[in-house]
């Protein structure tokens, strides 16, 4: 079975509000997958789909090429994290994690495992209603852990970790591309998931906005602007639209150059003898890469907020 | 993609055939470690047994007996004042106290008589001394009783076979205590006397009726067991005392007194050998306790006029008891209390995965919906049952004795019945553990499933067994859930019986396995609900 997560074409509208509206992406193994949109774009709803918790009303869902509630102990295929506080508060660290063990065929000793990696030992017999929430994530995580699954889902695991929390999260999901296994995380803060996913499937109202590497959403909202700091600015401007560029000045001493990249400009501007202190390609941040796409997304959801308090 | 195939949410058959085999196992042992890893819960069986356990011993046996043997002889108490209790043929308790005409009658024979009367005087309330004695009132009880008789013995409790005719039910034919057979309806008179008719061969007593004595109608046939080749037969008559019970919303009142009953007879036909060719009469069965108007008989020419009191029949439970009975099940009577901690525990063992969302960890675990609910059921109704058994057994163990000790006599009962009523109340706890997981399923908040849960069954119970009319009770106790607590009741309703006794006596309506199956019903429908929303919403 190959460790992917397909969803095509799912629709599930919750009262007249269409929640998925034609949902359609793949995740593939590999690589951390970032699953981003705003509050409300969906994600949820469709990892919940994909667990089969919630009954899509056209489209399907597969796990590895099957529907996840077909698979006998599932979570040894896909191990998910909806909810860090969906526990019973009276109920011990370890024992949560050993039902789930063993509804899941596995043994005793898989728990105590899974303990170790959360880093929990020390907490591990304490009730899991005084966790705090960065703890109550490092037990989800070694809940999804526990059935070594080929295929990871974790919604929103970033939410209430402390800095440090963070860093480790950002590590462990890494470490988990690493390993050759699918991994998909939702957010809705694409700074999040700077330096960890990937590929980006970017979702607003119900749907895919954009199926992407991080990569080239990067290349993509940068353009190819190139910033030149020089002291003569007639020269250069004069030399670099003869090679075609188009040039602006945009301040003193500073130009803004397109159509040709920065290595292009330096050694132009090396053949002809203009001066110049510096030669900078515009890089935007993923924040901004998502923003500019996800802008849309976001107009509609205060519409949409807005007719829901009527 | 509007013809895209829903393939989110249902299993492949084959599939699920595979997961059928070897998924229920983890899932029950899943449900295991859940049950057992929350403290409360652990806690609230543990309260839910003892509960059962010290309300049936406290309420079993409180009661203080007295009695005297006469009136100058010293006050007695508890178990000294108890008398012999007859047993009849099939183990049962039985009252055997009436005035008996007899003779011996050797090998096989028959007994004929044409009855013209039966006739009754009660008083209300017991003589005192140095006291005029209470007035007499004519009236008879429903179940006075006249007629002819063929006995093994004149030992209390020995086989027997009689027609007869009654107060307000007509001829029977009654025989061994336990059964009852109607014959002619109406209540005999001179103008519309009732012939009667036994006849023996060998351990097979027949009984007929007739209005006429020309056209004759068997009413029934019983075979004794253990005949000897002279039995002793003759006319009887016998009368419960005098009772008249009135119920109200909150109580009712019993006034009684003794009774007498007397039979006119006449045509008197006998056939076979009856060597003695005398009449001889005695009061059969004396009871400290109960007392008695004294019976006897006159004859005149052909006509006998037979008075007794007492009553054939066995002895049941109830305000009506001619001794200070009770039952087997009596030390069970607190299961109703730990029950209310067993369907909290339950309905909550499946309401709390959706106040913080588990439900979805549950699903996502375990994806087959029906397979979490049966495991969840299987769980907690083992977890009620043994609860339930272990309370139970103790219960029993415990307050039986204590029970004896006041002098109260434990109504007899076979082992298999009483093996019954200790693993029923186990499984009447079990089942309503069953019923209240599936209602937490369906409701999916602990305070209305609990609610309803003991909306079901504690309260038509309580209210059945307190401020409810008898009337209004026996139908409560027939349809709600509250009707599986029948599967306690360990002496049977004999219809020709008057007990006055209720629920809080521990009489139900149902016979036991139909209350019990009532209860099974209302656990399998909340079950099936259970499982179609369970599978129909979105978790």
């Amino acid at each position: 079975m190959e460790a992917t997560i397909e969803v095509a074409g799912v629709r599930k509208r919750f009262g007249h509000a269409m929640a998925l509206d034609g949902m359609t992406f793949t995740v593939w193994p590999g690589q951390v997958t970032g699953f981003v949109g705003p509050n409300g774009a969906g994600k949820s709803t469709t990892m919940r789909v994909i667990l089969g918790l919630d009954a899509a009303e056209e489209g399907r869902a597969l796990v590895g090429g099957r529907p996840y509630p077909s698979l006998l102990h599932p979570m040894r295929y896909l191990g998910s994290l909806l909810d860090a506080a969906a526990l019973q508060p009276s109920r011990s660290a370890r024992h949560h994690l050993l039902w789930l063990a063993y509804s899941q065929g596995l043994p005793a000793a898989r728990v105590s495992e899974v303990i170790e990696q959360a880093g929990l030992q020390d907490v591990a017999r304490r009730k899991a209603g005084g966790f705090s929430l960065g703890m109550r994530q490092r037990l989800g995580i070694a809940a999804a852990m526990l059935g070594d699954p080929p295929i990871l889902m974790l919604d929103e695991p970033f939410n209430g970790l402390d800095p440090d929390g963070i860093v480790w999260m950002r590590g462990f999901l890494r470490s988990l591309a690493r390993q050759g296994r699918t991994v998909l995380v939702s957010s809705h803060l694409m700074s999040e998931l700077e330096d960890t996913a990937d590929h980006l499937v970017v979702v607003g109202r119900g749907k895919v906005i954009a199926d992407t590497s991080v990569a080239d959403l990067v290349a993509t909202a940068s353009g190819d602007r190139v910033t030149l700091r020089t002291t003569a600015i007639p020269e250069a401007t004069a030399a670099l639209e003869r090679a075609g560029a188009a040039v602006v000045a945009s301040s003193p001493g500073v130009l803004r150059i397109s159509g040709l990249p920065a290595q292009r400009i330096a050694a132009i501007l090396g053949a002809t003898g203009v001066p110049f202190s510096e030669v900078s390609a515009h890089r935007a941040t993923l924040e901004q890469a998502y923003m500019s796409i996800t802008r849309d997304a976001v107009e509609f959801r205060a519409e949409a907020t807005s007719e829901v308090a009527l | 993609m509007t013809s895209g195939s829903i393939a989110t949410e249902r299993p492949d058959v084959s599939r699920s055939r595979a997961a059928a085999r070897v998924g229920f196992g983890p899932a029950i042992r899943s449900e295991w470690v859940k049950f057992r890893s929350v403290r409360g819960w652990i806690i609230g069986m543990i309260v839910a047994g003892l509960l059962v356990l010290l309300t049936g011993v406290f309420l079993a046996g409180n009661g203080s007996i007295g009695c005297q043997n006469g009136p100058n002889s010293p006050a007695l108490t508890g178990k000294a004042c108890l008398p012999p209790v007859p047993i009849g043929p099939g183990g049962e308790a039985v009252s055997d106290s009436f005035y008996f005409v007899h003779q011996p009658l050797v090998g096989n024979g028959s007994i004929t008589i044409r009855v013209t009367a039966l006739t009754g005087i009660y008083t209300q309330g017991l003589a005192q001394v140095g006291q005029a004695p209470p007035p007499a009132h004519k009236g008879l009880e429903p179940w006075a009783k006249a007629g002819i008789i063929i006995k093994a013995s004149t030992r209390p409790g020995s086989a027997y076979a009689a027609m007869m005719v009654t107060g307000s039910h007509g001829v029977r034919m009654q025989y061994d205590y336990t059964s009852d057979v109607a014959g002619l309806p109406g209540l005999a008179s001179a103008a519309s006397p009732r012939w009667l008719r036994l006849t023996r061969s060998g351990d097979t007593i027949a009984g007929y009726d007739s209005a006429d004595g020309r056209h004759w109608a068997l009413v029934g046939t019983a075979h004794l067991t253990g005949l000897s080749r002279a039995v002793q037969a003759g006319m009887f008559a016998a009368t419960p005392p005098y009772n008249k019970a009135t119920t109200s919303l909150f109580g009712g009142s019993d006034q009684g007194g003794p009774a007498l009953a007397t039979g006119s007879f006449d045509n008197l036909g006998l056939r076979g050998n009856w060597p003695a060719g005398a009449w001889s009469g005695v009061n059969i069965g004396t009871n400290k306790l109960t007392p008695r108007s004294p019976g006897g008989f006159r004859r005149a020419g052909s006509a006998f006029a037979v008075s007794g009191s007492g009553d054939i029949a066995p002895l049941a439970p109830g305000p009506l008891s001619p001794i200070p009975s009770t039952t087997v099940e009596e030390p069970l009577a607190g299961v109703f209390v730990g029950l209310i901690a067993v369907v909290v525990v339950a309905a909550m063992f499946f309401t709390v995965e959706y106040r913080r969302g588990l439900i979805r960890v549950t699903l996502a675990a375990t994806p087959h919906r029906g397979r979490v609910l049966a495991a969840k059921a299987i769980v907690i109704g083992s977890v009620a049952f043994i609860t339930g058994l272990a309370a139970s057994i103790l219960a029993v163990w415990l307050g039986l004795p204590k029970e004896r000790n006041v002098g109260e006599y434990v109504l007899p009962v076979s082992t298999f019945t009483e093996v019954r009523v200790i693993v029923g109340t186990a499984a009447f706890v079990a089942v309503a553990a069953v019923l209240a997981v599936a209602i937490g399923a369906i409701l999916r908040r602990s305070a209305a499933a609990v609610t309803t849960v003991i909306g079901l069954i504690v309260l038509p119970f309580l209210l059945s067994v307190t401020v409810l009319p008898v009337s209004v009770a026996d139908w409560v106790l027939r349809i709600t859930p509250a009707a599986g607590l029948a599967i306690q009741q360990s002496i049977p309703n004999y219809p020709q019986l008057s007990t006055n006794a209720s629920a809080a006596a521990g009489v139900y309506p149902l016979t036991p396995w139909a209350g019990f199956a009532v209860l099974c019903l209302y656990a399998v429908a909340a079950l099936a609900m259970a499982a179609v929303l369970l599978r129909r919403r979105d978790a």
